[in-house]
C-alpha cells in the first residue's frame, strides 16, 4: 500500500490528477482529501506567479465534516471557479477594477451543489473583464499566459480556468460561455471545454454578460470528467427561471456506448476563409477518425451561420449596457472619491471603474438600443437569431451531432490582436452560433498543429438538451486520439 | 452607385458624431475624455460596419428570436424563500459593502442641487 501511494504522489506531480484518480486513491487510502488540497495548493503557490491563472487562493475548509463525501464521485476533489461565479464571503471581481473588492453574498447555485458534493475550492481564476474579451488580455488584473507557451494567450475569457487545468492547477475548472467562453480558451490550452444547452445549468450567482447567452460549464482534463461535472451542477433552480424543469441523467452512463451508425454533420461554413491550415488538418483528421469508427458523415449547410459573429455583436453589447447599469458607485463596488453630484458618482466611478472594453460594449449597446435605432440593429439581429436557430433545427432532422473546429487559430501571441477589438471578436467565428440558437457544444483537443505545435480544439455540438451525444461522441474520439 | 445618404453613412454613421458619441456616453452615465472619444468612435464605427452585413438578409416576416428554451411563465411558488432570510450578517454583507453608508443605511449625494 505504501508503495501505491508513493505512485500516486509521483503521478500528481507529473501529470496531476483526473476525477476518477480522486476517487480511486480516496477509495483504496493512497492518500487524503487535505493532502491533495495542499498539494494543488502548494503547486499554485509555487507556479501562479508565471501564468497568472488565479487571481485568489483559499485556505483549505477547516470544519473536517467537509472532507467526509465519500458517496459522492466529485468528494475531495479540488477545483478552480470563474472569478464572476459567487462563493459566499469572498471577493468576486469578475476582472475589474469596478469589483476589486467586492465580497459575494451567497453561494452561487453551483457553488452550492458543487460544495454539497464534496469538492473543494482553490480559488478563482482570472478572466477577460466581465467575461468581454477572447485571450484575457481584458483583465484589469493582468493577462493568463498559455501554458504550453508563455508568450501566447490562454484564450477567453475563462481563461484563467482552462490554464490552470491545462497546467494541472486544478482538478477541474468552472468557466461561463457567452459566445466560446469555455470553448475558445479550452481548445488554446489543450483541455476539455463544456457549454451546456442553454436552461441546463443555473446562472443564479453568475455575474451577469448576456442572460440570454450566459451559460456556466465545466473546463476538465478528459470528457468522463466533464460528464461528471456536468451532472453535478444541473438542473432546475428556482432563483433561474430560465432552467428546464426536467431531470439530469447521468451523464457517464452511456459513453461506452459504440457510435456506429451515427450521423455526423460537417458545415462547409465552417471551413472557410479565416481557417489555419494546421487547425484544418487536424480536424479534418479527427472526421476521418470518427468515418473509421463507423459514423456517417454528412455534408451539411448553415447558411446563416457567417452573419452569427455580427448578430452576436448586437444582441451582446445591448444586453451588457443593460446588465451593467447596476454598477452606479452607489450600493457596491468602486465609487468615485471626486463626486460632487450624484450625476457625478454614476458618470465618474464607471469612468474610473471599467476598462476600455466594457465601456466599449456598454456605449455599443446603448447606441443599439437608443432611439431610433432600435429596430435597425436589436430587432434585427433577433430576426437573424431565429435564422441561425432554424438552420441548426433543420441540420439536426439529418445528423445526430455537428462538428467542426473549435476556434480559426491555435492560441495566438499576447498583445497579437490586442489593438484591433473585430479581429479578436473573429476568433469566436465558430462558437457564437452555438450560443446564438442555445445548444450544447464541447471542444476536445485533437492533437498539436503541425507548425506551431500547439494544440488544437475539436467541436462537437448536439441537439438542445442532447449533451449526452455530444458527450459520447467526444468520448470515443479522446479514446481513439489517445 | 451611391446614394447621398449612404455616402454620408459611410463617411459619417448618423449618431456616431462626435456630439453623437458624447450624447452616448451622457445616456450610458460613463465620462469619457477627448481621447476615449476619438477611439471609441473609430472602434464602433469599424464595428458597426462589419454589422451592416446582417443587411445582406431579407427578414420579412421572420419573428424575433429572444430566447431559446422556450419556457414561458416561469413561476415559482407564493412562499418564504428561507434561502434569503434576513439577518445581521447578511445584513451586513449587503449594506456593509457601499461606499457611503450611515448605520443601517446607503448614504447617496443629493439628488437636487441647492439654490446658490
Amino acid at each position: 500500500m505504501h508503495m501505491h501511494k508513493i505512485e500516486y504522489m509521483l503521478k500528481l506531480m507529473i501529470n496531476g490528477f483526473t476525477i476518477k484518480d480522486i476517487q480511486e486513491g480516496l477509495a483504496k487510502g493512497h492518500f487524503r482529501a487535505e493532502e491533495v488540497f495542499k498539494k494543488y495548493s502548494d503547486k499554485i503557490k509555487k507556479e501562479n506567479k508565471k501564468l497568472n491563472a488565479y487571481l485568489s487562493v483559499f485556505e483549505p475548509p477547516l470544519e473536517n465534516g467537509k472532507w467526509k463525501m465519500e458517496t459522492s464521485p466529485l468528494a475531495g476533489v479540488p477545483a478552480a471557479i470563474k472569478d464572476n461565479i459567487l462563493i459566499d464571503g469572498t471577493v468576486c471581481t469578475a476582472g475589474s477594477k469596478i469589483l476589486k473588492n467586492y465580497i459575494s453574498a451567497y453561494d452561487a447555485t453551483v457553488i452550492k451543489k458543487l460544495r454539497k458534493a464534496g469538492v473543494t475550492f482553490l480559488g478563482k481564476t482570472n478572466l477577460d473583464e466581465f467575461a468581454m474579451g477572447s485571450s484575457t488580455e481584458n483583465s484589469a488584473f493582468g493577462v493568463t499566459k498559455n501554458p504550453h507557451d508563455l508568450t501566447r494567450v490562454p484564450g477567453g475569457s475563462s481563461g484563467g480556468s482552462a490554464a490552470a487545468v491545462a497546467a494541472d492547477l486544478a482538478v477541474f475548472a468552472l468557466g461561463s460561455d457567452t459566445g466560446g467562453s469555455i470553448r475558445q480558451p479550452a481548445s488554446l490550452c489543450g483541455v476539455v471545454g463544456l457549454k451546456p444547452t442553454y436552461g441546463r445549468v443555473s446562472r443564479h450567482g453568475l455575474i451577469a454578460l448576456a442572460s440570454s447567452l450566459d451559460q456556466i460549464g465545466p473546463i476538465t482534463k478528459n470528457v468522463y470528467d466533464s460528464a461528471l461535472v456536468l451532472g453535478a451542477i444541473s438542473g432546475h433552480d428556482v432563483f433561474d427561471s430560465t432552467t428546464v424543469p426536467s431531470d439530469v441523467p447521468d451523464y457517464t452512463k452511456n459513453l461506452n456506448k459504440d457510435i456506429k451508425g451515427l450521423r455526423i454533420g460537417v458545415p462547409k461554413e465552417f471551413f472557410g476563409e479565416g481557417l489555419e491550415d494546421e487547425v484544418n488538418q487536424k480536424v479534418q483528421e479527427s472526421i476521418s477518425k470518427l468515418k473509421n469508427m463507423g459514423c456517417e458523415i454528412v455534408d451539411i449547410s448553415l447558411p446563416h451561420a457567417k452573419y452569427a459573429l455580427a448578430a452576436y455583436y448586437i444582441i451582446v453589447p445591448c444586453e451588457a449596457s443593460a446588465n451593467l447599469a447596476r454598477l452606479d458607485g452607489i450600493r457596491y463596488g468602486h465609487s468615485s472619491k471626486d463626486a460632487k453630484t450624484l450625476l457625478d458618482t454614476y458618470l465618474e466611478s464607471r469612468s474610473e471603474g471599467f476598462g476600455a472594453e466594457p465601456k466599449r460594449r456598454i456605449m455599443l449597446g446603448t447606441y443599439a438600443l437608443s432611439s431610433g435605432y432600435y429596430d435597425a440593429y436589436y430587432l434585427k439581429a433577433q430576426k437573424i437569431r431565429a435564422l441561425i436557430k432554424n438552420d441548426f433545427d433543420n441540420a439536426f432532422k439529418k445528423v445526430d451531432v455537428i462538428v467542426g473546429p473549435t476556434s480559426p487559430s491555435v492560441a495566438f501571441k499576447i498583445g497579437e490582436k490586442a489593438s484591433d477589438p473585430l479581429s479578436l471578436y473573429l476568433s469566436d467565428i465558430y462558437t457564437v452560433p452555438i450560443n446564438l440558437a442555445g445548444i450544447p457544444a464541447l471542444s476536445l483537443p485533437c492533437g498539436n498543429g503541425r507548425e506551431s505545435n500547439l494544440p488544437v480544439g475539436f467541436q462537437v455540438i448536439g441537439r438542445p438538451f442532447d449533451e449526452e451525444t455530444v458527450l459520447r461522441v467526444s468520448y470515443q474520439l479522446e479514446q481513439v486520439l489517445k | 452607385m451611391l446614394t447621398d445618404k449612404e455616402a454620408k453613412s459611410r463617411s459619417e454613421r448618423p449618431g456616431l458624431s462626435t456630439t453623437g458619441i458624447k450624447h452616448i456616453a451622457s445616456l450610458a452615465r460613463i465620462k469619457i475624455t477627448e481621447k476615449e472619444e476619438k477611439g471609441l468612435k473609430k472602434d464602433l464605427s469599424s464595428i458597426l460596419e462589419y454589422i451592416d452585413k446582417l443587411n445582406e438578409v431579407d427578414t420579412t416576416g421572420i419573428e424575433p428570436l429572444y430566447q431559446t428554451t422556450g419556457l414561458v411563465d416561469s413561476f415559482r411558488s407564493d412562499e418564504h424563500r428561507k434561502d434569503f432570510e434576513m439577518n445581521e450578517e447578511l445584513n451586513e454583507k449587503l449594506i456593509g459593502q457601499a461606499p457611503h453608508k450611515e448605520n443601517r443605511f446607503i448614504k447617496v449625494k443629493s439628488v437636487f442641487e441647492r439654490d446658490k
